[in-house]
């Protein structure tokens, strides 16, 4: 056991050692979130309004930290793409090494990652006018969801690296994450959508972590009824476990077939 | 307790949808030799190399590396072998260093120990300068080496390298046939494959023919290019009005397009039939602009071992 944590610290160091030779993908992702931020916030939100009331930045605070979690699927899926494209994973198919050691290290790289991008995102929040007016622990609680969904979609974005391996899949999937993120309650209350677009959006599983975010910092939730006004944390518990029942196993397969 | 040798592999069959990849592959290596797998693209090397490291798991057959077999106990072969394969493994961002450092200790190394082997390994293969700069700023002959050396951190009983030399300059191909020949010295055996003849010929104590996933022929350079028949004497005349009699003088067979005469040598070798053929043409007063002995090449014998044979002719006709 002792092996496996070693050897995934090593593959974790990599990717750290990576940020400080490369830092520009970080930089530029973080950049990006914080346009998005100010996007939303300033160009197209005094247009919108919340049912239930309440200002919109501190509604879409939370839902752009969930979006972050979401948009780690590319990050995880680029890099298990260029690794097995490249012969790394060959040389680490090869050598006598932990099967584990692989997408553990990638966890640890990725949920550093994405902590960064949150703490981030959240002082600029704070700076634009975002408040945290529950307790402290709920606070907590809602970073510890936040990186949950995080962890579901490390599976995800493991599983389609190892079945695609390809470039072109992996622009698939960044543009895919875009409707997957829009068709939720990210940014828009999925109550002023038509019927069959709000029950999918209140089902998609970035919507019950953003939702749960919303009451356990204290935002205005744009929910009047519904399973995620009574139970949101609760979902956001089940969602992400849900993900990584059905994608870890799928992404071990994955790594099983690769010897086909 | 004999050594069991590096690779025993029988009976090799791996099928990828409609394609046979490895046919019924036999293959002995034996320890402490250069053995190459020489055959065009698509014959199987590929698929063999990964059957034997591990990585691709074959239908049918039995392979047993160092004596392991390959499928019921994976993690003695890879303790034992080394791996390069075609693309290179390394990690582009990080430095030369970082990345030995990196698989040393996915090796199990301590820290210090992989620092040091990394060290070792970066002044053996003449990368100690190059050592903290990032592996992407590194020549295509660099990278080939460094990649060769992250094979060797545990000085592995048997070393695959695939394809080592594909699209390498002749000098990072040269670079890379030094590399080989240091590692064998050092006591590792190398199963290379390559579709270079010269490479084959340069680099391999033993050679095996592979096409379309079966060994269409093994043995020496040397026993490979006896095959073709011995060495040959081509002398090219002066006038076209001499190579009958050339021709009758030497024994040879006449080309009246290149005015040419060659001549196979016989047992005594090419130097013996070399003088017979000038002997020869002095005594008859036949005038000569060029004589040339020289051996065939191992294009040839590969050209002639893998050109379809005349029986495979009659069954497409039929």
């Amino acid at each position: 056991m002792t092996a496996v944590l070693r050897q995934s610290w090593v593959m974790t160091r990599r990717e750290l050692l990576h940020w400080v030779r490369e830092p520009w993908a970080p930089i530029f992702g973080i950049a990006f979130s914080i346009m998005l931020l100010l996007v939303f916030g300033y160009l197209f939100g005094g247009a919108i309004e919340l049912p239930g009331g309440g200002d919109y930045l501190p509604y879409l605070l939370p839902g752009m930290f969930a979006l972050s979690m979401l948009f780690g699927v590319e990050a995880t899926m680029g890099a298990i793409t260029n690794d097995s494209k490249r012969g790394v994973t060959d040389r680490f198919r090869s050598m006598p090494i932990s099967s584990l050691a692989v997408p553990l290290g990638r966890a640890g790289a990725d949920l550093a990652n994405s902590t960064l991008q949150l703490a981030v995102l959240m002082v600029g929040g704070l700076l634009v006018g975002w408040r945290v007016t529950g307790s402290a622990a709920d606070a907590v609680l809602a970073v510890v969801l936040l990186l949950w969904l995080r962890f579901a979609v490390l599976w995800l974005g493991i599983f389609l690296g190892l079945t695609f391996r390809s470039e072109g899949a992996l622009m698939g999937v960044q543009v895919l994450v875009w409707p997957m993120g829009f068709l939720s309650n990210l940014f828009v209350a999925p109550e002023t959508m038509p019927d069959w677009l709000a029950f999918l959006a209140q089902w998609n599983p970035v919507s019950a972590t953003a939702a749960a975010c919303r009451e356990l910092f204290g935002n205005p939730s744009g929910i009047t009824d519904g399973v995620l006004a009574e139970h949101a944390v609760l979902v956001a518990l089940a969602w992400p476990a849900v993900l990584t029942l059905v994608f870890a196993p799928l992404s071990a397969r994955a790594y099983r077939n690769l010897s086909r | 307790m004999p050594v069991p040798p590096p690779i025993s592999a029988r009976g090799l069959r791996k099928r990828y949808g409609d394609t046979l990849a490895l046919d019924g592959l036999d293959l002995e290596v034996a320890a402490g030799t250069v053995h190459a797998l020489l055959g065009p693209n698509g014959a199987g090397k590929t698929t063999a190399v990964r059957t034997f490291a591990t990585l691709t798991s074959c239908d049918e057959g039995e392979v047993l590396v160092v004596g392991e077999d390959v499928r019921r106990r994976p993690g003695a072969v890879r303790r034992a072998i080394g791996l390069v394969g075609q693309s290179s493994a390394l990690d582009e961002v990080l430095h030369g260093r970082e990345n030995l450092v990196m698989f040393a200790r996915l090796h199990g190394l301590s820290k210090a120990d992989a620092e040091a082997r990394a060290a070792e390994l970066l002044a053996d293969f003449g990368l100690a300068d190059a050592a903290d700069r990032k592996v992407s700023t590194y020549s295509g002959g660099m990278r080939r080496r460094l990649d060769i050396a992250a094979g060797l951190i545990r000085t592995p009983r048997l070393l695959f390298l695939d394809e080592p030399t594909t699209g390498l300059d002749p000098r990072g191909r040269h670079e890379v046939w030094e590399t080989v020949r240091r590692v064998v010295a050092a006591g590792t055996t190398v199963l290379l494959t390559t579709q270079y003849l010269d490479e084959a010929d340069q680099l391999a104590d033993r050679i095996t023919v592979l096409g379309a996933g079966r060994v269409i022929a093994e043995g020496t350079s040397a026993e490979l290019k006896s095959r073709l028949g011995g060495d040959r004497v081509t002398v090219t005349l002066g006038s076209a009005a001499d190579l009958e009699r050339a021709a009758a003088a030497t024994g040879g067979s006449p080309d009246a397009e290149t005015l040419q005469v060659t001549v196979e040598a016989g047992p005594a070798g090419g130097s013996a039939a070399l003088l017979e053929v000038v002997r020869a043409l002095d005594r008859e007063g036949i005038g000569v602009d060029d004589v040339l002995l020289r051996r065939p090449t191992l294009d040839e014998v590969f050209l002639h071992l893998t050109a379809p044979t005349d029986t495979d002719h009659e069954e497409v006709g039929r």
